[in-house]
Order: structure tokens, then sequence, then C-alpha cells
């Protein structure tokens, strides 16, 4: 079996992997990131957002050998310092969660959203966020969270 | 009110663990030697089975067992089983074809499990499940709720002639067909109640692990109730016997009714555990939850309505049927009868009322409780009927609805089909849902739209449904096959921290927080020092687990009753350290004090001194460790009015929510910011439903919306921001003053949704979902 490698968090990380293993099925099953989740099969829900290069991905749509030497950070990566992340703090703030189980991934993709938009208007967050199902939340809470995380991300 | 205790919108206590990536999912836990399940399934409808031939599989590559029916039986598993019992017309009972956990005679619906194969990785389990050759004869199949019981249809189970399951009735139908006859007008709708699939963000997942040192079976799974699944799985399937089967339902990623049923794959990953003798993990994919899951919903139904010459309602009668898909799952027929009947009288004070209600089978997957479970099947016909009714009589949407609404001081109420309602003010979440929406101005805005080539429509749903399930004497009575009490255990641990067991699950409604608030308010003591568990047969006493928004009204009391047994033996502690009498013994604010004077012991000195019990009362007990279970009294009823506003574009159909606005009665609000979110979250379930959700299967009883690029789950572009209030009355039967709040959303909004469209577009009826294609034909039809 082939050998990928790739930096994951910070860390330098490889495994020997089929040639069929998806970049989530990397995280989870060889690296036990188990924060990365898996809520479909059709690259709709969004809930395996993680960042790669810098860039929001869902990582069941990619090979894990394509992402070998890649920079990846999953949602065990974006608390520094034992400081939640704007965005986590806001989400907590908000109630932007119920069952958890979206939010690593709607968390990830909120990130790459404000990084790349420092101001969006509620229907830019709407719109943008529209890769990523919640069945518990409504997205009423998701709406506000990623607005109090733009202003203290911003600032 | 105590820091922190009830009415605090305190932020939640399980939020860090799910936004940092550390939650622990069913599909994240894996055990020491795992091996990987796949299920083989039916790709057709309705099939015979020949053979299934799995000796390819079992010498595939890493394939560790392959396992038909037969092998099932041969280690004397039961079949998955209904729980409910309801008698129909004629005093018969629903029928209750039996059902393998894999089938062997027949296949019933696309997705039908017929055989399993275990192998050492999830692909090579895959792989090998190419292998399995099963040999089919296809037959005809049925999937119309409305046709499936005609002549001639196609039968799924020999025990179901014309696949009816059950024939029931409610009400006197010559009393109804009566006032009819000497009714001012009449009105009438025929409506379609479309099949949802529930899509919990989480599929279904199961981990079986048998120990054989010590005999015993444990089972991780997407369990709303692991309890449950641990008694129907013992009860019914001898899996295990229960004092040697553990089940943990960890952290589950929503449920939404569909996680409370025993499901095939959970059964035959704890019985092939021991089977293999390692552990056995399966995962749906989204694609077989679609297939497999319990769906909801699927009703065709025409509704009548009778009025005097003032617009009373006089009577009502509603000719209904129900799909119950292939098999009967856990709750099944109860659904379209007990838990939508009982509701049909909604707000109102319709003297009579009569439901005939048909079960049928159809080569569909299960339907059972999604969200609401029947009752908002119950609200959407009425408050359709309702809207027929007024533009009938020439009468405002509100204005006939406070002429029938049930007045305040008129309970307790007893309605004509069951139910009696313990509180409850219509009239006050009516008057300020509208005046939230202003309601009054909107003319002028419909106006404004119009000049801008737009059609601006509102509607109302004034709803009610029947939560904190429920009575134990009263659902026995009705044919469910369990008691419906809830249970919580209260430890005070030696340095005055508390753990509380709880036998509710939560699997998103915030009960780590929301019942350490309830602790916090009546023991005082801090909530950060107050822990909540859950989902564990092994740590807590039983309990019947979480739907129907049961797990505050009932568990919550639950909670609170020991939390009081608590108190009542720690009086007794601090009267002796103190030297007073126990009657001078008064608790506030967690601490114990002697009347008048300034004597006091916090309860964290009175659960040390009752774990290290030197100097200790006669006669009492060491330890600081109450349980209670709590068996309610009534259902508990919220209700509420909500007020939707849409603006159609009559060149594309597309439509906006521009408003949408919701008053609620749930009673108290422990943590309000949680019960706000539980509000969004129904309303998204429920728009869903009204404008873009539909579970379709073709004639040939293909499922046709198998994924999530098929069925159209709401997006957050999809949806507003909502706007949430609360017009809050006292229950008569809740100790709390508590009523439930997880389904009024999904309840109240598909009427609202589509009375808004209706009357936008200016006609009778609109089908949900009201689709872009469905909403522009309406409009040229309309012209």
């Amino acid at each position: 079996m082939p050998t990928v490698s790739m930096t994951v968090n910070g860390q330098a990380v490889s495994g020997e992997i089929e040639d069929r293993t998806l970049l989530v099925e990397f995280i989870r099953e060889n690296l036990n990131l188990t924060g990365t989740h898996v809520g479909c099969d059709t690259s709709q829900c969004g809930s395996c957002v993680v960042h790669v290069n810098g860039d929001s991905l869902k990582s069941c749509t990619m090979l894990a050998m394509q992402a070998n030497g890649a920079e990846v950070t999953t949602i065990e990566g974006l608390a520094q310092g034992g400081e939640m992340h704007p965005m986590q703090q806001a989400f907590q703030d908000n109630h932007g969660l119920q069952c958890g189980f979206c939010t690593p991934g709607m968390v990830m993709s909120a990130v790459d959203l404000v990084e790349k938009n420092p101001n969006p208007d509620e229907t830019t967050i709407r719109e943008q966020l529209e890769g990523n199902i919640c069945r518990c939340t409504g997205y009423h809470n998701i709406v506000k969270a990623v607005q109090q995380a733009a202003k203290t991300m911003g600032g | 009110m105590a820091e922190n205790g009830i009415g605090a919108s305190l932020k939640r206590k399980e939020d860090n663990r799910f936004l940092t990536g550390k939650g622990n999912f069913t599909g994240d836990i894996n055990r020491p030697g795992q091996t990987h399940a796949y299920i083989v399934r039916s790709p057709h409808a309705h099939a015979t089975i020949n053979s299934v031939d799995i000796s390819a599989a079992q010498s595939a590559p890493g394939v560790v067992g392959a396992f038909v029916g037969q092998d099932l039986l041969d280690d004397a598993v039961g079949g998955l089983v209904c729980g409910a019992s309801v008698t129909g017309k004629g005093g018969e009972v629903n029928k209750a074809p039996p059902r393998n956990v894999l089938t062997m005679d027949k296949a019933r619906f696309v997705g039908d499990p017929i055989a399993v194969v275990i192998a050492e990785t999830p692909a090579q389990a895959k792989d090998g499940a190419e292998l399995v050759a099963i040999d089919y004869s296809e037959l005809p199949s049925t999937v119309s709720t409305a046709t499936s019981d005609a002549d001639g249809a196609p039968q799924l189970h020999e025990e179901c002639p014309n696949n009816i399951a059950l024939d029931w009735e409610l009400g006197d139908k010559d009393v109804v067909d009566a006032a009819f006859a000497a009714a001012h007008k009449t009105a009438e709708v025929e409506l379609v109640n479309n099949r949802m699939v529930t899509n919990a963000m989480e599929p279904r997942a199961a981990v079986g692990e048998y120990n054989s040192g010590t005999d015993e079976t444990t089972l991780y799974v997407t369990s709303q109730n692991p309890h449950v699944h641990r008694l129907v799985m013992s009860a019914f399937m001898n899996i295990a016997p229960e004092h040697k089967f553990r089940v943990v339902a960890p952290d589950v990623g929503g449920g939404f009714g569909s996680k409370i049923f025993t499901y095939n794959e959970e059964a035959i990953c704890a019985w092939a555990a021991k089977r293999i003798n390692r552990p056995v993990k399966w995962t749906s994919d989204r694609s077989e939850g679609f297939m497999s899951d319990a769906h909801g919903r699927d009703h065709v139904t025409k509704a009548e309505m009778a009025m005097d010459a003032d617009g009373k309602f006089t009577a009502m009668r509603v000719t209904s049927k129900g799909n119950m898909g292939a098999y009967l799952q856990l709750f099944s027929v109860s659904i379209p009868t007990l838990f939508h009947g009982f509701l049909l009288a909604g707000q109102y004070t319709t003297p009579a009322i009569y439901l005939d209600m048909r079960c049928v089978m159809t080569n569909t997957a299960p339907v059972d409780a999604a969200r609401g479970a029947g009752r908002p099947e119950a609200t959407y016909l009425l408050e359709r009927l309702v809207d027929v009714s007024a533009a009938e009589m020439g009468l405002d949407p509100a204005e006939i609805r406070r002429r029938n609404f049930i007045k305040a001081d008129q309970m307790p109420y007893q309605t004509p089909v069951v139910q009696c309602y313990d509180s409850g003010d219509y009239h006050a979440s009516l008057d300020k849902a509208l005046a939230n929406a202003d309601y009054d101005g909107f003319a002028a805005r419909k106006a404004e739209a119009k000049g801008r080539g737009k059609l601006r429509g509102i509607g109302l749903s004034s709803y009610i449904e029947a939560c904190g399930v429920a009575p134990s004497a009263a659902v026995g009575s009705l044919g469910v096959g369990v008691g419906l009490w809830e249970s919580a255990q209260v430890r005070f641990n030696p340095t005055g921290g508390v753990t509380v067991f709880t036998g509710t699950h939560s699997h998103g409604q915030g009960h780590e927080t929301a019942f350490a608030q309830l602790v916090t308010e009546r023991l005082g003591v801090p909530v950060e020092q107050v822990e909540v568990v859950h989902g564990d047969t092994d740590k807590g006493q039983f309990g019947m687990g979480t739907y129907g928004s049961r797990s505050l009204p009932v568990g919550g009391v639950a909670i609170a009753n020991a939390c009081d047994k608590i108190i009542a033996k720690g009086k007794k502690i601090a009267a002796h350290t103190l030297e007073a009498s126990e009657d001078d013994i008064e608790f506030g604010d967690g601490n114990f004090t002697v009347a008048g004077t300034d004597k006091v012991m916090n309860i964290a000195e009175v659960a040390f001194t009752a774990y290290v019990p030197h100097n200790y009362p006669e006669g009492v007990e060491p330890g600081l460790d109450e349980i209670a279970f709590f068996d309610p009294l009534n259902f508990s009823f919220p209700a509420g009015s909500h007020v939707c506003e849409v603006e159609v574009d009559p060149d594309t159909g597309t439509l906006e929510i521009v408003k949408y606005t919701a008053v609620d009665d749930f009673g108290v609000l422990v943590n309000p910011m949680i019960v706000e979110g539980q509000v969004h979250g129904g309303l998204a379930h429920g728009i869903g439903q009204a404008l873009l959700e539909n579970c379709i299967y073709g004639d040939d009883g293909q499922l046709i919306t198998g994924s999530f690029q098929d069925y159209c789950m709401p997006r957050a572009d999809n949806l507003p921001s909502f706007d949430v209030d609360y017009a809050p009355t006292v229950p008569l039967h809740n100790p709390l003053g508590v009523k439930g709040c997880g389904e009024a959303g999904a309840i109240a909004a598909p009427a609202a949704v589509i009375n808004a469209i209706v009357n936008a577009l200016g006609i009778k009826h609109l089908d949900m979902p009201a689709t872009p294609e469905k909403v522009w034909r309406a409009t040229q039809a309309a012209g």
C-alpha cells in the first residue's frame, strides 16, 4: 500500500493507505481525529469540512493521496493554547449548535468564510453556508454566531 | 431564583466538547479487535427470495463471517416488534405481521436487509457484500398511500388482507353526519401530508461487543432511549438477558424520532459480536439511511367542517389514510391514530369530531414517529381547514379562530377527542402573535409588494400538541406496551459535587445544562458542581428516553422529586448536627437553617456528614443519594399561534419567507436560550416540509429521493431569521409548570407557510412541498 504524508494541525503525519482512501477516512481512521464527521455520501452535508492549504474543503471529496504534502487543519487544531477560536466561542455564546454533529464542519466553513470576507452580511453568510446542512438549529443562531465572530476576528 | 437556576440563559455545558472535536459519537467508537459489518439489501421493492448464496463472500479477503436470516433464527434471535396494539373498528386490534432481522421469504421494500458480511475493514466488508448472490423473483409492488388498499393491489403480508394494518375510527359518526346535515355552511379540503425522511445529521451506527469471560454483551448505539433498546432486544429479540446487556447511547447527533426504534442492524451487531467473538461495527451510509431509517408523515386526507351562521364550528369530519410502510415499526399505528386523532380538536370548541383512519402497508420503508409524530398531521389538516372555512364564511382567518377558540376560563377543557387540556390562553397567544407580526399593517405591505410585481401573503397557524408523554395508565389503556414515567437519581458525592442520572437522553436538547439548572434551583448547589449523566444502562437507573417533548415535563419532575428527597433526608441530618428539632429546620439557597436562629449548615456539609456519619441521627441511613420515578398525571399541552408572511415572484414561482413570527405557550422556561433554539430548529423542520422536503417512491417502488442531492434539506439560504416570543400559562398537572418545546415549530409551521402561500396566490389549496414549479403553475392557473 502506498504511503501518504501531510501536516495535520501542525504535526507531520504519514500512513499506509489503500488508493481509494478518502481524506476524511485517513483523518478519522488513521489519525483518530474523530471530530471531523461524515454525514452523507454525496458531498452535500459539509460535516467533514477541514482546511487544506488554507481553504475550506469537504474532506470526503478528496482522496487522501491528493492531500500528500498538504497543510491540513481539522476542528481539533482550531483552538490555540487552550483558548477557543473566536468562531468556536461565538458558536457557544449564541447557541449555534445543538447535537454537535454538523458543528465541526460548520465552524471550519464559517472560519474560512470570515477570513475571506471579514464583514459578511446575513445574506452572504446564509449563501456561503449553503454547503453545510444542520438539522437542529434552523441556522438562526449560526448566523448570529458568524456575525459575532466576524467582529471579534476582525477586531 | 438561584443564580444560574430556572430562567437563566446559561451557556451550555456540553458545547466545549462538540466545538473542539471531542464529541464521542457512536461512529467515533472503536473497540480492540473490531470488525466491520456491511448489510446486503434488496434492490427490489417486492420480490420473492429464492436463494441467498454467501459462500463466495465468506471466502473473500478479510471477511470474518457472512450470515443470513436463518443464522439468527438458529440462535433463537427473535424478530423486530411493534410496540403498539391499537384497537380499531369492531374491536379488532391492528395486524402485526412478523419481521425477521434479516428477511428470508420476501423483500418488501428497497433496502430490506437480507444478509450481512463482516470483515476486517469497512472496505473489505463492502467488497465481500458484492459477492453475495441472491436469486429473486420480482413481484409487482405498491407504494401509494391512497390506493394500496384497493382490490387487486399487490399484497405484502398474508396477515394483512388488502394491505390494511388497522381500520380505526374516533367519534360518533351519526352525530357528526347530523350536524353536517343541519349546517349553515360547510367547508372541505383534500390534502396530502408529504412523506419526510427524518435525516438527523449523524447517520445511525452501532458497535456490538461481547465479553466471553463475563457473558456480557455491550451495544453502543445511536439511540434516543438506550434502556428501551435494551428492553426490546432482551425481552423480544433474545439478544441477551437485561442484566447481562449494557446499551450505551453516547453523544447522539440528532434523533427527531428516527432513533427511538430498534433497528435490524443494531440487533445484528449485538448478536454477531457474540457469534464471532469480536466487536462488530456498522455505520450507515446516508444512502442507507434514506432507504432504511423510519420515515415520517405520509397521510392522504379529506377534511370537512360544518358551521353555523356565526362561523362557529359545529362538527368536523376527517377521512384519512396513513402509510405504514412495509413493516410496523415500534410505535407505527399509534401515530396516525392516538397521536393524530386525539389532537383534532385543536384550540377549538368543535363539539363533534369524527375521524376515519386507515393504516395501510406499502412497499416502502417503515413509517413511524418523526418530530411531532401525528400532531403535525393533525395541525396541518385542521389549520388548513380553518382557513378554507374562513374563506367560505367570508371571515378573516384571525376572526374565525377567535370565534371558535376555547376560552382561558373554560380550562380545564374536555375535548370530544379524549384529551382534556389543562391550561392555555389561545386568544392571548394569537393576539400577541398578530401584534408582533403587525397583522394590521399587512394590507399596506401587500399593496407595496404588488407595486414591485410580487404577491404577498400572510398565514396563521394556531396549534396545540400533547407532550410530556405520558400517563402510564392512560397510554396502557390505549394499547401502548410500556409505561411512560421517567426516573432520576440525584447523588451527592462526599465532597459536595452532585451527579444526576436521568433516564432521558440528550441528543441536542442541552439536558446537561438545563437539568443542572433545575438542581441548582432546587438544592442551591453551584451549577458547575452538577453533572448530568445519561445514555448508559450501566450507569443510570431504568428510564424511558427522549421523544414526545417529554424530557423536561416528565424527566425534569423526576429530578426535582429526587432533590426533594435529598432535602427531606438532609433536614434530619442537619437537625441532629445543629441540635434542633427536624420540624424547625428550613431549607433554602443551599442552606439548612434552624428557624429563628443563625444556626446554619450548608448542604455540602450535610453531604459530607452523610458519608462520614460519626455524629449521626439514629435510624437514618448513611449516604445522600436519592432516586425518584415520576408518572405524569396528564399530558402537557404546549400551544401557540404562528404567523408566516411570504412574498411570491409570480414569474418564477420562487418565494421568500419575509417574516416568521412565533408565539408559544411552553409554561415555565428553564433555559430560554435553549428553548428558543428548539423553536428555531422545529420551524426549520416544518418549513422544510412545507417548501422543500418530499420523499418520493416511483411506481416501481424505487426510492427516487435517496440522497441529499435528490431530497431537499433546508439550507441556511432557504430560511429566514425567526421572531420568537411567548405567552405562557400555568399547567394544572405539571409540578414544574413546564410543557415541553421540542416539537412545536415542526407542528405549527407547515400550516402557517401554506396558508400564507395560498393567501398570496388567492387559491384554495396547494399541496406541500410548495416548490417553485408548483407555485408557478398555481400562479398561472389562478391567472
